[in-house]
């Protein structure tokens, strides 16, 4: 069968980068193509050209679709003919419904005039398509984060497209998210639509993907096609790695102390409705060396709870104990929270993580600036060293520490919020999907590096949504479930099943 | 992945001086726009505008929006607006007319209560608008209303003056010269000549500093060119005010905050704080920085520049009237955009800023000197902001 789509010899540059060298990217009709590589090696770069982000003059090489060759100005261009693309950081507009957002800059008229009926309609329409049962008037700001990329796709399918590119559509779903996701993706493909999807989960890649393209470094390594067998994850790594990974996680051994930190009774109410109990007298500890996993649903209040200890980021009325050592700490700001050694890595690196416009360098330094400084003036050489040795340390890509950071690309800049955090010298470290985007490699990396840190003695608590990571780093695990603890189980007794028994136990309660 | 990383660490480092200046492009644009203005005006001016007079007098003009562009620089790059400034300005004027005038202060002491007023009206406004989150537009346009109702009661709309003469210095006087060259103040002249050999002595130092930690540094020959262009205009500018009647003291003033502020900005926690909140402040204040603290102090340090500015103007008409600085808030605000500052926060230099101002004043001076009128002269200031600020944002997204 002829391709739908044909890159050829695509090259993008930008300033001290080249992104893209020579890619070729053919996708056949009514297939799901994968495209995988690690960060930076130009997988959303490649999305952005085709969908008109990057318009035509501004890279080098063709762009054939349906079997004519396309020179996109803008996305408007590419949508036209059916392309719709999916981007890796959601673009949703908070504070209009379901059905605004859907329709935004494409909005359904009669004589000038908005249709609210139709809209409406089309949207209850939509929702239903991808699985939704919300109201089309419910805000964005309302859902969580698996409902909105389903919005977003809803938003993708409105305009009638052909050629869905999703770009890392999963990297923020939790398990049951994600595998419906991909239901959808099938059931979508069984009705003839063409879909391009990045993603550095190999394991939803080989369930779902008829052919993959393995970018490194900006250029095309390989294709492979599936026909019937599935995909061998194993051989996507060593494309994309070049060269063999025996383990996706280090082998520790684990060297258990004295608990360091302890929470007791911590309560904590909604930040908007402040009659609404979120956090529900939670109790844990965690002991000196020891990763402690968290693991639930979206929404259970994880990322809640983890805020409200630090400095008290969230929610209000807050009560409850935070000891260390066995005393009672003040926590109630960041700053009291950072000196007492703890630090939160944050899940929203774009809105609560980085300075996008600052330098990567300034990032690194930003919650430990006395670290760099003397008497209040800093000290760039030793800001510098610090952010190259991190840049080493951990990967981070990018041509010098002196590049702005929002022009990383995801990962990368996942990586420089990791660094800013280590940077502080934190005893307790709290990780919020500190793997989000993040390839097998650069996992692995990060993997390293938190054992290394419990050898170190420090206190690890990492919240996650991917259970397998959850299984093959901690120790122990807290099973949460609408703002309380629900199940505490060592990892040598634990599995999926009895995590997902746990939440749906309590769940019927 | 690695051998990636490495090679290309070696290519950033070795900048050629073209590949330098292109990337720098930003901040020598904004010198370069400045020097090609007043090579402008100075030719259609057939030379008047670099007269040792003139020139004197464009400073002067300038030093009050100079002053409270420094301020309103670091209140912008935290995120907000300051549209109060030339009412307080105004006020401020007035108070130490009433106080140096009606009640025969010393100049000493009321200088010190204007200045502590502007921190106090700096502190209540920053107060709702860091503490109380409403917006800096809509606090600062209240208090631009206030003050400037204020100056009128406390003028009683009359203009008062005129100012003890110790006081009037502030702004008419220079600094003294006991060579006393006659025709040239040879301490002006020293002292330009000083400055410009610091400004060389800390380029060379800072360049070395970066070689030696391994940073990507400014080719050699680029550094050496640009300074030797720099200290010339420096020297050459000393000159001409030495050949008048040297340096004046507000100059001075005015000098010394514009290095405190930069080195403020640039080199210290404060500093980089205030860049981290204007970017991004969810991530500045979950990484510890005290954020409604830091937008605070912004606004008392916009108070007191604010009232100094106020103050050095009062000085230089020698009286206080109610219309004082109506208008200056314009002035200053469009000299920090003039000079790269980003209406959403987070971008923006000291440097530039100053830039900015003087762009503005040499344009005011040279229109003026034209015999353009004020009609059309507004017409050109605006175009010219939006035009600078186009191609600068033009430029970023190249
Ligand atoms: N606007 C930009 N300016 C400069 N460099 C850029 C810009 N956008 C992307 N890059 C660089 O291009 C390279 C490819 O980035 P891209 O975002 O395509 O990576 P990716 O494969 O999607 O990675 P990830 O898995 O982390 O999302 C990176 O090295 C990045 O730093
Ligand atoms: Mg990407």
């Amino acid at each position: 069968m002829d391709a739908i789509l044909e890159m050829k010899g695509i090259t993008k540059r930008f300033p001290g980068v080249v992104a893209l060298k020579d890619v070729n990217l053919a996708v056949r009709p009514g297939e799901i193509h994968a495209i995988c590589g690690e960060n930076g090696a130009g997988k959303s770069t490649l999305m952005k050209v085709l969908s008109g982000v990057y318009p035509h003059g501004t890279y080098e090489g063709d762009v054939h679709f349906e079997g004519r060759e396309q020179r996109f100005d803008s996305i408007r261009d590419s949508e036209e003919l059916g392309i719709a693309i999916i981007h890796q950081e959601l673009a949703l507009v908070p504070l209009m419904s379901i059905a605004e957002n859907i329709f935004l800059g494409n909005e359904l008229t009669r004589t000038g005039v908005i249709d609210d009926e139709a809209t409406h309609r089309r949207t209850v329409e939509l929702l239903k398509k991808v699985g939704l049962s919300e109201s089309p008037e419910e805000l964005i700001t309302n859902l969580g984060v698996g409902k909105q990329q389903l919005v977003e796709i809803a938003k993708a399918l409105a305009k009638k497209c052909k050629l869905l590119i999703l770009d890392e559509p999963t990297a923020s779903l939790n398990e049951n998210d994600s595998q419906a996701l991909l239901d959808l993706l099938l059931e979508f493909k069984s009705q003839g639509m063409t879909m391009i999807m990045i993603s550095h989960k190999l394991n939803e890649i080989s369930r779902i993907a008829d052919s993959v393209t393995v970018l490194r470094d900006g250029a095309t390594v390989t294709t492979m096609d599936c026909g019937d067998s599935p995909i061998n994850e194993d051989e996507i790594i060593r494309h994309m790695v070049g060269r063999e990974m025996a383990d996706r996680y280090p082998h520790r051994e684990p060297q258990i102390g004295e608990t360091v930190f302890e929470v007791r009774d911590w309560t904590v109410f909604h930040e908007q409705h402040a009659d609404r109990k979120f956090i529900k007298g939670v109790n844990f500890h965690v002991r000196q060396g020891e990763i402690l996993g968290i693991a639930g649903l979206m929404g259970s209040g994880r990322t809640e709870l983890a805020m409200s200890l630090f400095g008290r980021s969230y929610g209000r009325h807050i009560s409850g104990q935070v000891l260390l050592r066995g005393q009672e700490v003040d926590v109630s700001t960041v700053e009291k929270a950072v000196n007492h050694g703890i630090a939160y890595v944050t899940e929203d690196r774009k809105g609560y993580g980085l300075v996008l416009e600052n330098e990567i360098k300034h990032n690194v330094s930003l919650a430990n600036l006395p670290g760099v400084s003397r008497l209040g003036v800093i000290n760039e050489g030793r800001e510098y060293s610090v952010a190259k040795d991190y840049q080493r340390k951990i990967n981070i890509r990018c041509p010098d520490v002196f590049q702005h950071v929002g022009n990383l690309s995801g990962g990368n800049q996942q990586k420089v919020v990791l660094s800013k955090w280590l940077f502080a010298g934190p005893e307790v470290l709290i990780l919020d999907e500190p793997t989000r985007g993040i390839d097998v490699g650069a996992k692995y990396e990060i993997y390293c590096l938190m054992a290394e840190l419990a050898r170190e003695g420090k206190c690890i608590i990492l919240i996650s949504s991917e259970m397998p990571e959850l299984l093959g780093m901690v120790d122990r695990l807290y099973v949460m479930n609408e703002g309380v603890f629900v199940a505490e189980m060592d990892v040598a007794e634990a599995s999926q099943e009895k995590i997902m028994r746990a939440i749906v136990k309590a769940g019927k309660d | 992945m690695n051998s990636i990383v490495e090679a290309m660490a070696p290519a950033a480092e070795r900048v050629s001086a073209s590949g330098f200046i292109k990337k720098n492009l930003r901040e020598y644009g904004m010198l370069l726009s400045l020097v090609v203005i007043m090579a402008f005006f100075e030719y259609m001016t057939d030379g008047t505008l670099m007269q040792p007079l003139n020139l004197t007098n464009l400073l002067l003009q300038n030093s009050y929006i100079v002053i409270m562009a420094l301020g309103m620089l670091l209140v912008i790059v935290a995120g907000h607006i300051d549209l109060s400034v030339g009412s307080v300005a105004g006020f401020i004027g007035g108070l130490a007319a009433v106080l140096m005038v009606e009640y025969q202060w010393h100049y000493l002491p009321a200088t010190a209560a204007c200045l502590m007023a502007g921190a106090v009206i700096g502190a209540v406004q920053g107060y709702f608008i860091a503490f109380h989150r409403i917006p800096a537009f809509i606090v600062t346009l209240g208090g631009m209303l206030v003050f400037r109702g204020l100056a009128l009661w406390l003028l009683h709309g009359q203009s008062i003056g005129p100012f003890p003469r110790e006081f009037q210095l502030l702004s008419s006087g220079f600094i003294p010269d006991p060579f006393g060259g006659e025709g040239l103040r040879v301490t002006s002249l020293l002292l330009g000549i000083l400055v410009a050999c610091g400004f060389f002595y800390m380029s060379l130092k800072e360049r070395a500093n970066k070689l030696q930690y391994g940073a990507a540094a400014e080719p050699l020959g680029f550094l050496i060119g640009k300074n030797v262009a720099f200290a010339a205009a420096i020297i050459y500018l000393c000159y001409l005010l030495a050949s008048y009647k040297g340096m004046p003291n507000v100059m001075v003033i005015m000098f010394a905050l514009m290095l405190f502020y930069d080195f403020i900005t640039n080199r210290t926690t404060i500093g980089r704080r205030i860049y981290a909140l204007g970017g991004n402040e969810k991530a500045a204040r979950l990484s510890g920085i005290k954020t409604d603290r830091l937008s605070f102090y912004t606004f008392v340090n916009m108070g007191v520049l604010a009232a100094l500015a106020g103050l050095v103007f009062a000085a230089r008409l020698n009286t206080a009237t109610p219309k004082a600085g109506v208008g200056f808030e314009l002035d200053v605000i469009a000299a920090c955009f003039i000079g790269g500052a980003s209406a959403t926060g987070g971008v923006g230099k000291v440097m530039g800023a100053v830039i900015g101002a003087f762009v503005m004043g040499v344009m005011n001076n040279g229109m003026s000197i034209l015999g353009i009128g004020i009609d059309w002269q507004q017409v050109i200031k605006g175009v010219v902001l939006v035009a600078a600020v186009f191609v600068d944002v033009y430029n970023k997204n190249k």
